[in-house]
């Protein structure tokens, strides 16, 4: 069996239907529709560069929003008894078990301003309030989706934690803080770097979100690349240096994080 | 502290259930509307059963996935073991670039795929479809095969596989009687992973699928004007299956752990 031949066929494949079509995006990039090698797709990026901009932005504040909400989540469901941590973990991954489309397309009932949410309030007397349409909406959704994807790389690293670690610096005097900043949170790193990226890397890329939930006033980078292959402004040679500069940023975001955490035994996945 | 702490849970599962609910509740509505409660009604799943475009794309969503997953997990354990084999630096090569699709975002596979049958169509005669559709199923897959199965290959015992091509079995006999049962878990989760990915996957369909429309595709289609109820409630269908599913394995593995730890 001590043969690396038998993996011939995945070879092939690999080399047909994932290194050849990056090599492609590569290729479209730099030539033009005649196939010069050109620069000019990369110069005309510098139109686009807002886009680029609120695209990192609004990917980095619902990562923080995420780490934010996850981070307890991870702890209290680290301290439970093995069965209920089993049991809600199963809680927490079951709607991913719907397609987001729909639960995103269900968040448009609910932010809509004669929708759900707006109409609780208006029993109230208040509102109706504009919730959607704005790059508020499209960070929600954003958070939504990906929420299930920070808790479960860092309850996988807290569960490790021993917790009398916890309880000696709560004996030597530490308060919550001290205990958050000393103890827990580096002893989590791995988990909050993976956490980031796997919710940094498809926020960043979206154009799904974008479109339901931020109207035209959201555009982001899923978008532009999205018209150029599917939508009007056909241009795959323009869309595939839009997509290298998004692959390069990517790549970016995870050896700065992987940088963070030593431990790359857990760093991709 | 105590009731915080249940505050903080109520509000984390609300807001992931809420989008849930609305959309289980407004499946049972009488009139279309998304927002507006009209009264109760069953019909949205009985117009199911006659929408033959909300059927047939579940079936294409269904063929597609059992036919990726299957190929994947082939593809992908044998992968597995070849890489196993490998020295350092092809070892690192080969899996760095097996694991691209799973470090980069969908929308970068999809239209390197695009790219690459487009490029294709000029020396073949081909349409957008099915045939696309499962080979960039294939290829997002294998990965997570790969992924599974490797584990498993480190923790066996190559001893094991040695004595049995002592005891007279040819390597293919000794692959297929030791190696495969030891790696199976891995195979089976790999396999698990590949079929759910599928199902769920939009992105990289929405760029391959031309004609064909897969259950996402239809979706995204119809968010454009109004996703209809029919959908709604095969969506809630499905949630209840998969729900009964998961509730059914969970009881048995705490009713297992419970037999060993007594």
């Amino acid at each position: 069996m001590k043969t690396k031949y038998i993996s011939a066929p995945y070879l092939l494949w690999m080399a047909i239907f994932i290194f050849a079509p990056l090599c492609l995006v590569v290729y479209f990039a730099f030539t033009d529709k005649r196939g010069n090698f050109t620069f000019e797709n990369m110069s005309a990026l510098s139109t686009y560069a807002p886009v680029f901009l609120r695209s990192i932005i609004l990917a980095g504040v619902a990562t923080v929003v995420c780490l934010v909400m996850a981070y307890p989540v991870s702890y209290f469901m680290s301290r439970m008894k093995a069965n209920r941590q089993k049991v809600m973990m199963m809680v927490i991954m079951l709607p991913m078990w719907m397609n987001f489309l729909l639960r995103t397309y269900a968040w448009m009932s609910l932010l809509e301003r004669n929708g759900l949410i707006n109409k609780f309030f208006g029993l109230f007397g208040m509102g109706p309030f504009n919730m959607i349409n704005t790059n508020g909406a499209v960070i929600l959704g954003m958070v939504y989706n990906y929420l299930p994807f920070m808790i479960l790389p860092l309850y996988s690293t807290m569960v490790k934690i021993d917790h009398s670690l916890v309880e000696a610096a709560q004996d030597l005097g530490g308060n919550l803080y001290h205990v958050l900043t000393k103890v827990l949170l580096p002893l989590s790193l791995p988990g909050i770097t993976t956490g980031i990226t796997m919710v940094f890397v498809p926020s960043c890329s979206t154009f799904v979100i974008s479109r339901m939930l931020g109207g035209d006033s959201a555009f982001m980078i899923g978008d532009l690349i999205d018209l150029q292959f599917l939508g009007n402004s056909y241009n795959p040679h323009l869309g595939s240096a839009m997509s290298l500069v998004l692959m390069v940023l990517v790549l970016l975001c995870m050896s700065v994080t992987n940088g963070f955490a030593d431990d790359d035994s857990e760093g991709l996945l | 502290m105590k009731i915080l702490k249940k505050l903080y849970w109520v509000f984390v599962l609300a807001f992931l259930y809420m989008p849930i609910f609305v959309m289980i509740a407004f499946s049972f509505n009488q009139s279309k509307s998304r927002t507006v409660w009209t009264g109760f009604t069953l019909k949205w799943y009985v117009e199911l059963f006659k929408n033959e475009a909300i059927i047939k794309a579940f079936f294409t969503t269904l063929i597609v996935a059992v036919i990726a997953a299957t190929v994947a997990t082939v593809l992908g354990t044998i992968a597995a073991v070849g890489i196993d084999a490998m020295k350092n630096w092809e070892k690192s090569l080969v899996i760095n670039i097996s694991y691209m699709p799973v470090v980069n975002p969908d929308i970068i596979t999809g239209i390197s795929l695009l790219l690459l049958f487009n490029v294709f169509r000029q020396w073949f005669d081909f349409d957008f479809g099915m045939g696309t559709l499962i080979i960039s199923h294939i290829t997002f897959n294998v990965p997570y095969v790969i992924l599974s199965v490797m584990p498993k290959l480190k923790q066996m015992d190559y001893r094991v596989y040695e004595a049995a091509l002592d005891l007279g079995c040819n390597p293919t006999q000794a692959f297929f009687k030791v190696v495969v049962p030891e790696i199976m878990p891995g195979i089976i989760s790999g396999f698990l992973m590949a079929l759910t990915f599928s199902i769920d996957d939009f992105i990289i369909s929405y760029f391959n699928s031309g004609h064909a429309q897969t259950l996402p595709v239809a979706i995204y289609a119809m968010a454009r004007r109004r996703v209809s109820p029919e959908m709604y409630a095969l969506s809630t269908i499905m949630f209840l299956v998969i729900l009964t599913v998961l509730f059914a394995v969970n009881i048995k593995s705490i009713k297992d752990e419970k037999k060993v730890t007594r």
